[in-house]
């Protein structure tokens, strides 16, 4: 070949750069036109059906709503109640965190599968499981004769329970793949051990807490069954309110006022999310977890590993223990053999019919939600992502911080005509619930994608893998064990998903937890106790489902 | 074209900044097909930075890089068809060693025949036979990085670049395995582009040695060349030697703060540079010479380094053999030795 030396010009900066975005682009492509078809389309078009009267936009409402007294009183409480909320799950969870991934100790993966089974109850369920526990009649009341259903700690209870797991998750994940060595450096190095945990594991640790804070914090925020259910005439956050506003008094208006507050605050909370990610973004070497945890030594360790199991023995066993019981509350199992026929003639079809629509509608979800949010992960854990990206991710979070019952009533304005007509479509349903499932998809890979060390990447393409190869050889084996527990995590959701559900399930072809509140509407025993027996199986279903995947955890430990 | 010598690879006015911060700064370089080139500066010199250039791993700011006479800007990593051994290896942990080696091979297509075979011949290559089931985690770290150099090798590429090959080895282990990849390059006839800050690693393996500061080039030549007439100042020093001095050059001698120093014949004339090399620095009786008082001494094993202080003057280094060496404390005379002396730049 000719080589004649040339000038050599500074070429412009821009194409050189474009070449990595090109692929990042191809990689979200996907991702954003879900959302924007599914997620942002429904929600613009419920905030237009409540702000434009007769054609026009009338933005004035928005402060007369929000000034209104007690719309504030609403804000208050749904801030102060989250705040609450979040700081006790993190009291309670993290020391179950830390007992996750450190100790070894017969029965610890059924004891895992236990404890994320709760986060995929449906609210409704929780609800008036606290209320048997804690309400009128319920065990406490029976035994000690002390009830707190009507003060705010049956609520933050109730939260505890459904987000233990996330702490235990999101934080125990990356705590038992960090190298205890690093902490035995820094006692070399003359730390004590609470010295070397707060200096050198509690910043690996940050992003993973204010992952599981925010998560908390958004899931709190937007309550809808529990607070419904225990919170009587005194407790209403902004979700209870917008449901009362659609549902019962009819005024739309007002419920998308409600809404567009709700987005702005989620939104806000969001952004500082983002911004606290991008500051603490590290690679991390880690390690198998099997090799980091160990039998507890010492009295100390002993008593904690105690103390961890007996809250969740008070706060996540007990109510799960008072649902079944109550469910078993009649002869011969009376209430789940009622099951079978739809007596009450609450639906068409017999209530056990649920069981297999929902695994159905799950099924396909999980996958939607694996590929939009593996894809969404994939772009995001590019380590010269962008700001564009980097809000990209901001914004996949937003399905979870905005009502479910926003969702739902979108999807059922928007997408019934041409050229999207899915009204009668059983996709409706798979498509909400990945909506839902999509961001835990992506929480669960991004921390782990980030970790793997960039120059392995590298020395894949050095030897030859494209990038798509690359993705495929390095990234793929170090995250199959998150993307399993991704996939368990949309599946679960999706399960007991409610709010959007329950809006878009067809009369004929409901799902567990629409059974189970349609159930629970009813007046008489005979319904509690089907509703309680119905709940009962779907607990039951989530729970082999996380078993499953807990026995697929530890197959494929050896690989790693 | 015909009558020129193609290169295999050549930089041209490679340039990447950081941050404002040139890191590879207009550098230009060019290794011929079964050269081995060793690339020799302080950390920070901005050697690794080459190497993912080359690589395609770093994206250059101006400049360019050529591939057997082909401009690679537009080529990504996967298809330039370079090896790079890794500083810390890399090596994949989820495969076990004949996995790993066998990647490259699998990224090109080769049939799972033909991979197996090539991974046992390699394994043999690098004094592992029989390791291709053995998990990398199980590996000591010489191990580690024969399995890496395994790896590298496979695909049997244009031109293999090591980052500090030996760096992360006990001294020993890296003696030897310098020879051991000084024959084996030698025998496979691979074009090598190495980069170190250890320059006994670089004289020991390297046809041609390269020194970098600062993201430019501070001299090239053979181990030889560079040894014997250091470019300047901060090469000289970085090759250990910290006998230099300013001095003012007139016919075949130099006036130094330690004095008139001899120089050889054609010197350049004026204010220069010297580097006194510690063997032309010769010990004599006290009464002659440069008088200096000996303030310590080093046992080298083959001889004994002396750190000389004279009146006012910076110190010299010089060597002895252990049974002449003169005690801490004594007073020596000293005499330079011309054939030893160099002007430097």
């Amino acid at each position: 070949m000719d080589v004649t030396r040339t000038e050599v010009e500074p070429r412009p900066v821009g194409i050189r750069v474009s070449r990595g975005n090109a692929a990042r682009l191809g990689l979200m492509a996907l991702p954003v036109a879900f959302f924007a078809v599914f997620f942002a389309w429904p929600v613009a078009a419920i905030v237009a059906r409540g702000l434009k009267v007769d054609g026009t936009w009338r933005f004035g409402r928005l402060l007369d709503v929000v000034t209104q007294s007690d719309i504030r009183h609403v804000l208050w409480f749904t801030t102060w109640q989250a705040l609450a909320s979040t700081a006790l799950t993190l009291l309670v969870a993290l020391p179950g965190a830390y007992v996750f991934a450190r100790f070894d100790f017969p029965g610890k993966q059924v004891l895992r599968a236990v404890v994320t089974v709760p986060f995929v109850l449906p609210t409704v369920v929780v609800g008036t499981a606290f209320l048997a526990l804690v309400g009128r009649g319920g065990l406490l009341d029976q035994w000690w004769g002390v009830r707190l259903d009507t003060t705010v700690w049956a609520i933050l209870l109730a939260h505890v329970f459904f987000n233990y797991a996330v702490v235990v998750r999101t934080v125990g994940g990356l705590w038992a793949g960090l190298d205890p060595r690093q902490e035995e450096a820094a006692r070399m190095l003359g730390a004590s051990p609470f010295a070397a945990w707060r200096r050198v594991t509690l910043p690996a640790l940050a992003p993973a807490v204010a992952a599981a804070a925010l998560m908390v914090f958004l899931f709190t925020f937007t309550s809808f069954g529990v607070v419904q259910i225990l919170g009587g005439p005194t407790f209403s956050t902004l979700e209870v309110e917008i449901y009362r506003q659609t549902s019962e008094i009819f005024d739309l208006s007002t419920a998308a006022v409600l809404t567009i507050v709700q987005f702005v605050a989620v939104g806000a909370v969001l952004a500082a999310h983002a911004w606290t990610v991008r500051r603490r973004e590290s690679a991390l070497r880690l390690v198998d977890p099997a090799v980091t945890a160990r039998r507890p030594r010492g009295a100390g360790q002993w008593a904690l590993l105690a103390g961890v199991l007996a809250s969740i023995a008070a706060l996540l066993v007990l109510p799960l223990a008072v649902l079944v019981q109550r469910s078993l509350d009649a002869p011969d199992f009376g209430y789940y053999r009622a099951l079978t026929s739809d007596a009450s003639g609450t639906f068409l079809v017999p209530p056990i019919d649920a069981i297999g629509n929902s695994l159905r509608y799950a099924l396909a979800a999980t996958a939607i939600a694996v590929v939009i949010g593996g894809l969404a992960a994939a772009a995001l854990a590019r380590r010269d992502a962008g700001r564009l990206v980097r809000g990209f991710d901001a914004l996949l979070m937003l399905p979870l911080g905005v009502s479910a019952v926003t969702v739902g009533f979108g999807f059922l304005i928007a997408l019934d005509e041409p050229p999207l007509d899915l009204r009668s479509s059983w996709i409706l349903v798979p498509l909400a619930q990945a909506l839902v499932g999509a961001p835990f998809v992506v929480r669960t890979m991004l921390p782990v994608l980030r970790a793997v060390d960039a120059r392995l990447r590298e020395a894949a393409a050095v030897l030859g893998a494209s990038p798509w190869r690359v993705w495929r050889e390095v990234d793929l084996p170090m995250v199959r064990r998150a993307l399993l527990v991704a996939a368990g995590f949309a599946f679960a959701v999706s399960l007991g998903e409610f709010g959007a559900t329950v809006f878009i399930a067809r009369p004929d072809n409901p799902t567990l937890p629409v059974a189970v509140a349609r159930l629970l509407g009813r007046p008489g025993d005979l319904n509690y106790g089907q509703a309680m027996a119905l709940s009962t199986i779907l607990m039951v279903v989530c729970a082999v489902a996380l078993l499953v995947l807990e026995r697929l955890r530890t197959d494929r430990t050896g690989e790693f | 074209m015909a009558g020129e010598f193609q290169m295999l690879l050549s930089l041209e006015d490679a340039t990447v900044r950081f941050g404002g911060r040139a890191v590879l700064d207009a550098v230009g370089l060019e290794v011929a097909e079964h050269e081995v080139v060793c690339v020799l500066g302080p950390s920070g010199s901005g050697k690794s930075t080459l190497l993912r250039a080359v690589a395609g791993l770093q994206v250059l700011d101006s400049g360019r890089v050529l591939l057997d006479g082909r401009d690679q800007e537009r080529t990504p990593a996967h298809k330039r068809g370079v090896g790079l051994m890794f500083q810390d290896h890399q090596l994949f942990p989820q495969r076990d060693v004949g996995g790993n080696v066998a990647f490259g091979l699998r990224m090109h297509g080769v049939d799972r025949a033909q991979q197996d075979e090539r991974v046992r011949e390699l394994l043999e290559l690098v004094g592992l036979p029989g390791a291709a089931r053995r998990a990398v985690a199980s590996l000591s770290g010489g191990e580690q990085q024969r399995v890496a150099l395994a790896r590298a090798l496979a695909p049997r590429p244009r031109l293999l670049m090591l980052d500090e090959p030996l760096g992360q080895l006990d001294r020993s282990l890296r003696e030897r395995l310098v020879v051991e990849l000084r024959e084996l390059f030698g025998q496979l006839g691979t074009t090598v582009l190495a980069v170190t800050h250890d320059q006994g690693e670089a004289f020991a393996l390297a046809d041609r040695v390269v020194v970098m500061r600062d993201g430019r080039i501070a001299q090239s030549g053979t181990p030889l060349e560079v040894w014997q007439r250091p470019a300047d100042e901060f090469v000289a020093r970085f090759l250990g030697f910290d006998n230099v001095v300013e001095g003012t050059v007139t016919g075949e001698a130099a006036d130094t703060p330690w004095g008139k120093v001899p120089l050889p014949p054609d010197a350049p004339q004026g204010p220069r540079t010297l580097l006194v090399r510690p063997p032309g620095v010769r010990l004599v009786a006290a009464d002659e010479g440069l008088p200096c008082t000996v303030a310590a001494r080093t046992f080298k094993g083959t001889h004994v380094a002396l750190r000389l202080q004279p009146e006012e003057a910076p110190p010299l280094e010089a060597a002895c053999p252990l049974r002449a060496a003169p005690e801490v404390g004594e007073t020596v005379g000293v005499e330079f030795d011309a054939a030893e002396i160099v002007v430097l730049g």
